[in-house]
């Protein structure tokens, strides 16, 4: 995803991405999350990223040079040194064989049952949180007629 | 298990080297949403380790905070565009010292 040149190409891997997490989910037994990755996820943001790409066509690639040099190889040392960092903790955590998983885990009836029983206040706060977002949206791609 | 752990280490990772790498903003966005996903792969993960729903509850957030974030991150790269007429974050200094 990261190593195509047009944008449009690395939207379309990210789209291969998002389809295969969501299989993986559903081999965890979240149901609910694979759908929810689905629709929200490949079905609204990546068609939002797709349309900018379109609207943002001319000029969107990058130039050739480069201005900061020693970036890439540093870029790609840290990231190896993440990379390692992160895997060495999983594998000493030393998980063993996941249990049988609990009746219905997953459902969205599971879902929804654990989200109202203790997530009742982040769930009002997301939801104010998504206003904040369209309100953000909307005053952002406004023409600048006040000033 | 550490199978699907290591793996969303793996996506983290890309994505990071996404953000460090490349210069187009639109892809540097894509790489954030990357890592957001690796993430919630781990929560999925460590729901089913542990038999708790926790995890899944929470992978429903980080999708709200996403949609937010993108819908606001969007509309400030088409703004830039605009005024700039570029998205290579590298001609986007204005805030240059």
């Amino acid at each position: 995803m990261i190593t195509r040149s047009k944008p449009v190409h690395s939207a379309i891997a990210f789209l291969g991405t998002l389809v295969s997490l969501a299989g993986l989910f559903l081999l965890l037994y979240a149901q609910f999350v694979a759908i929810l990755q689905i629709v929200i996820y490949a079905g609204a943001i990546l068609v939002l990223f797709l349309f900018v790409i379109m609207l943002l066509h001319a000029r969107s690639g990058e130039g050739s040079v480069e201005k900061l040099r020693l970036q890439r190889p540093l870029a790609i040392v840290l990231s190896l040194a993440l990379l390692a960092g992160v895997s060495f903790l999983f594998l000493q955590a030393g998980l063993s064989e996941a249990p049988t998983p609990a009746a219905g885990m997953g459902t969205a009836e599971e879902v929804g049952k654990t989200l109202f029983d203790h997530f009742i206040l982040p769930f009002e706060v997301a939801s104010v949180l998504l206003l904040a977002g369209i309100l953000g949206a909307v005053v952002l791609s406004k023409k600048e007629s006040w000033s | 298990m550490s199978d699907y752990l290591i793996l969303s280490g793996v996506l983290f990772a890309i994505g990071a080297l996404g953000v460090l790498v490349r210069r187009n903003a639109l892809i540097v966005f894509m790489s954030i949403e990357l890592m957001l996903n690796a993430v919630n792969l781990a929560f999925v993960s460590f729901a089913r380790q542990l038999n708790d729903m926790t995890g899944q509850v929470i992978v429903f957030f980080v999708l709200v905070v996403a949609a937010a974030e993108v819908v606001v991150g969007l509309a400030i790269i088409v703004n830039i565009f605009r005024t700039k007429e570029t998205v290579d974050i590298d001609d986007i200094d204005l805030l240059r010292g």
